[in-house]
Parts: C-alpha cells; sequence; structure tokens
C-alpha cells in the first residue's frame, strides 16, 4: 500500500541553521501522528515539509498523490471578508464553481457548529473562533490528510477542547492527522504515534503508548521529565 | 503684512464667490492628476503585486531602481516626457506636446514608481506574513498576488491617495510639457508659479488654499480610512509570522 508520506534523509537548511537534520519517515494512512519537541526542534519545518510548502535541502520527500491534504496553521489567516467566503475561497481555488464553494462553506461551517457566523467579518472572530472556521476550510475540501501546526496553543481552554474535539472527529471519520503540539495531554488523547525531535533531528518514533510508558532515549526522557514534572 | 492679509482677503473672497478662472483651473488640475493616478494606478497595483511575490535573478536591481525613481525630480520627468513628446522625439507623432495628455502622461511617470514601490512593499510584507498560508490552499503565485491586493485594499487606498497628493502637488513636469498655458495647461501650481512672478499674489494665494484644502482632505480621508479599518475590528499592525 503506497504510504501517504515518504520521508528518506531529508534535511532543511536556512542559511546556516539547520532546522531539519536527515530525517526519515514513513507515514501510512489513517495515522494520527503528533509531533513534539521543544522550541525550534524542527517541527513547523517538518510539517511545511510534508505539506509540500518547503523543498529539502537534501535527501526526498514524496506524497501519495490520490491523498489530498490540507493545512491548518497556528494562527490561521482570514481574509477581510465573509466567513463564508474565506471558506468558499479554499474551494474555489481547488475547482468548485463560485456558487457552489459558496453553498459548500455552509455546510462546512454547519459541520464545526457555527452556521451563524457565515455572514460575519472573518477578521473580527475570536482566536478559538478563527481556528474552527480554519478546520471548517480544511474539512470543506475534503481532505485524505490534515496537518496542523500547533493548532491550539493560542486558545482559551473552552475553545482548545473545542478544536481537539473537531480533531477527534475529523480522524473517526477516515481523515488522517499529522499535528505538532506543546500538549501532551492532547497529544496522549489524539495521537496514535509520537515523534520526538530534537535540534532537528528525530530521536524517538514511537506508538503512543510506548512513548509514554516504555524506556526513551536520554533526550525525550529529559523533555518528558520536564513538561510533566 | 498689509499685502499678505489684504491678499488672503482677496484669495477668499476669490474663493467663495467661485471665481471662473480659479475654478477652471482647480477643475483641470484635479481632472489631470485624478487621470494621472488612475492610469498609474492601474498599471502600478499589478507590478507592485507582481514584484512583492515574484522572485527572480536581478529582482534586487529592479527594487534598487524602483526605489530611486521614488526621488525622481518632476523636472526630471517633465524632461524626459518632452523629449519623448518633441517634435523630433519617439512619441512626437501624436502631436500631445503642450496638451492636457502631455500633463496627465507625464504625471503618470512621476506617479507609477510610488504606486508601485509602495504596492510592492505592502504586498511583499503581506505575502511573507501569511502568502503560505494561501499557498497551501492551492493558489498560484498570480492568484496569490491578485487575492492579496484585494485583502489589502485599505492599506492600498492609503497609498493610492498619497499617489495623488505626489501628483497634484508637483510642478516641474506639468510646466516643461503643459507649458502653463493660459486656459489650456495651466493647472493650480504652474499658476501659484505665475502669479507670484507677476505680483499677482491673491490669485496664486486662493491657488495655495485650494491645494492645501485638498491636501488636507486626502489627509482626512486617509485618517476617516484608518478608522474605519479599526472599526471593522481590523488591526493592520498585527502580522503573523510563520514558524520555522
Amino acid at each position: 500500500m503506497t504510504p501517504l508520506f515518504q520521508v528518506q534523509s531529508a534535511s532543511v537548511q536556512f542559511g546556516p541553521v539547520c532546522a531539519l537534520a536527515d530525517c526519515s519517515m514513513r507515514i501510512a494512512a489513517g495515522e494520527r501522528l503528533a509531533l513534539i519537541g521543544s522550541n525550534g526542534s524542527g517541527k513547523s519545518t517538518l510539517l511545511r515539509l510534508l505539506h509540500g510548502l518547503l523543498k529539502p535541502s537534501t535527501g526526498s520527500v514524496s506524497a501519495d498523490p490520490s491523498a489530498r491534504q490540507a493545512m491548518l496553521f497556528q494562527r490561521p489567516y482570514m481574509l477581510r471578508t465573509t466567513v463564508q467566503n474565506n471558506i468558499a475561497l479554499s474551494l474555489w481555488l481547488r475547482g468548485t464553481d463560485w456558487r457552489q464553494a459558496r453553498q459548500d462553506a455552509l455546510v462546512a461551517l454547519e459541520r464545526v457548529g457555527l452556521p451563524d457566523l457565515a455572514g460575519r467579518n472573518a477578521k473580527a472572530l475570536s482566536g478559538g473562533q478563527q481556528q474552527r472556521v480554519a478546520l471548517a476550510r480544511a474539512w470543506a475540501c475534503k481532505p485524505a490528510v490534515v496537518l496542523l501546526d500547533e493548532p491550539t496553543s493560542s486558545l482559551d481552554p473552552t475553545a482548545k477542547r473545542e478544536v481537539e474535539r473537531l480533531m477527534r472527529e475529523f480522524a473517526d471519520s477516515g481523515m488522517s492527522l499529522i499535528f505538532s503540539s506543546h500538549n501532551l495531554g492532547q497529544v496522549k488523547r489524539l495521537a496514535s504515534r509520537v515523534v520526538y525531535l530534537e535540534h532537528g533531528r528525530i530521536v524517538a518514533d514511537l506508538p503512543t503508548h510506548d512513548f509514554f510508558n516504555g524506556p526513551l532515549p536520554a533526550a525525550a526522557e529529559n523533555f518528558l521529565k520536564g513538561e510533566l514534572g | 503684512m498689509n499685502t499678505f492679509t489684504d491678499s488672503l482677503t482677496t484669495a477668499f473672497s476669490l474663493i467663495t464667490s467661485l471665481d471662473s478662472t480659479l475654478a477652471g483651473i482647480v477643475v483641470r488640475s484635479l481632472a489631470v492628476s485624478a487621470t494621472a493616478c488612475v492610469l498609474a494606478s492601474g498599471l502600478g497595483l499589478l507590478l507592485g503585486a507582481w514584484l512583492g511575490v515574484s522572485r527572480f535573478k536581478g529582482r534586487g536591481a529592479v527594487l534598487a531602481l524602483l526605489n530611486t525613481a521614488l526621488a525622481l525630480p518632476s523636472v526630471v520627468v517633465g524632461l524626459v516626457v518632452y523629449l519623448l513628446l518633441s517634435r523630433s522625439g519617439p512619441l512626437g507623432f501624436l502631436g500631445w506636446l503642450f496638451s492636457f495628455k502631455a500633463m496627465v502622461l507625464a504625471q503618470t511617470v512621476l506617479v507609477l514608481p510610488v504606486v508601485t514601490a509602495l504596492v510592492r512593499q505592502t504586498i511583499e510584507d503581506a505575502d511573507r506574513s501569511h502568502g503560505e498560508q494561501f499557498v497551501s490552499l492551492g493558489a498560484s503565485r498570480f492568484i496569490r498576488s491578485l487575492i492579496l491586493l484585494w485583502d489589502e485594499r485599505y492599506a492600498l487606498l492609503t497609498v493610492l491617495i498619497a499617489a495623488f497628493g505626489r501628483a497634484i502637488s508637483e510642478v516641474g513636469a506639468v510646466m516643461v510639457v503643459g507649458g502653463n498655458i493660459d486656459g489650456f495647461t495651466r493647472v493650480m501650481t504652474t499658476s501659484i508659479a505665475l502669479e507670484t512672478s507677476k505680483g499677482d499674489l491673491p490669485l496664486a494665494l486662493a491657488l495655495g488654499v485650494v491645494l492645501l484644502a485638498v491636501v488636507l482632505l486626502l489627509n482626512v480621508v486617509i485618517g476617516l480610512l484608518r478608522r474605519w479599518r479599526e472599526a471593522l475590528g481590523d488591526h493592520p499592525a498585527e502580522r503573523v509570522v510563520p514558524a520555522t
């Protein structure tokens, strides 16, 4: 079976800074993969690399061309227009007729529980609402895999729970999830596999249960102690 | 001092009585600068947006030239356009010299770098901040530049108003290519220069007051736009920096 992603000895260099070093991994359809690590460890770079926003300086990344992707950013950008138009634009960019795109946008808003916000200025929404609109925007495109870059890091607990609930529902409906997070509780609740990165290198790549219960490399062990202790 | 206050009084009476000479000059000035701004904006918005999102070899040199063009002296622009439009020049066949069209062309050339450079900066900042998200949504470079152009429309309105301010207040280019012909190519700035040299201070002052009023009005419009944006919950200073 074709993997969703196949990364082989990929490195990403930003000038003198090595953001990702010699990473290799294979991600299968249906996985819920969490990327964890401290700030600057390479989580966002790896997500952007998988999504095709970055090219590897060395090595290779291949993605299943039949698997449609969507990405959610830590602070999703909303255009200066209505919520409905924001979602419709993403569909229009993928080839849907504008009138149909606007109708599909309403369905997507229903899906995330925000149908009443359709006519509101997207810029004026709260961070939590914007993240849910971004989830609707991603869901509307019917992706096979959703990549999320710290989707709940700047949200209050209520909004965090709501976004997490939607992520779980998306995963339960068959979408693959690849997300970065600093919230280990969230990782335990959502992920089936955990990848720990440090200084751009993959230090541990284990099923969630093994990551939190089994023996780990010293660097990952220290990170867990620091976060949980 | 008496001369100044007398001139100012006469100037205000010329304005309030809607003096036909004064009105003709003001309307012509506004028409020349507005037409030039529309033309420069049409081209400058597209060119600036394209420069904002594109990356190519020699882009740095193009931007350096563009930024240099921001400081183009208006008389130099006037001189170049004059040479182009003169009978022996490459555009001499148009027969535009000393006409409304020549003044529009000169001001378009003058304002185009202003619009292009400021639009380029605005779009490039926006693209650096969140262009990646549009790429993620599947937008091509061209579509991205159009989306950003539309999304930054309030900021760009300020650019266009600033460009109009530059056009309406310049004197060198229209003087050289228009010739300051009474009732034909005389505009506010050239008229002020002429009337001052003739010693007709009331008309020069009246035109100066109108010119100042136009610039003041532009500033008021910019201020209102800013407040309107804030009222919409749109905070232009808030930028999202992509994580690395």
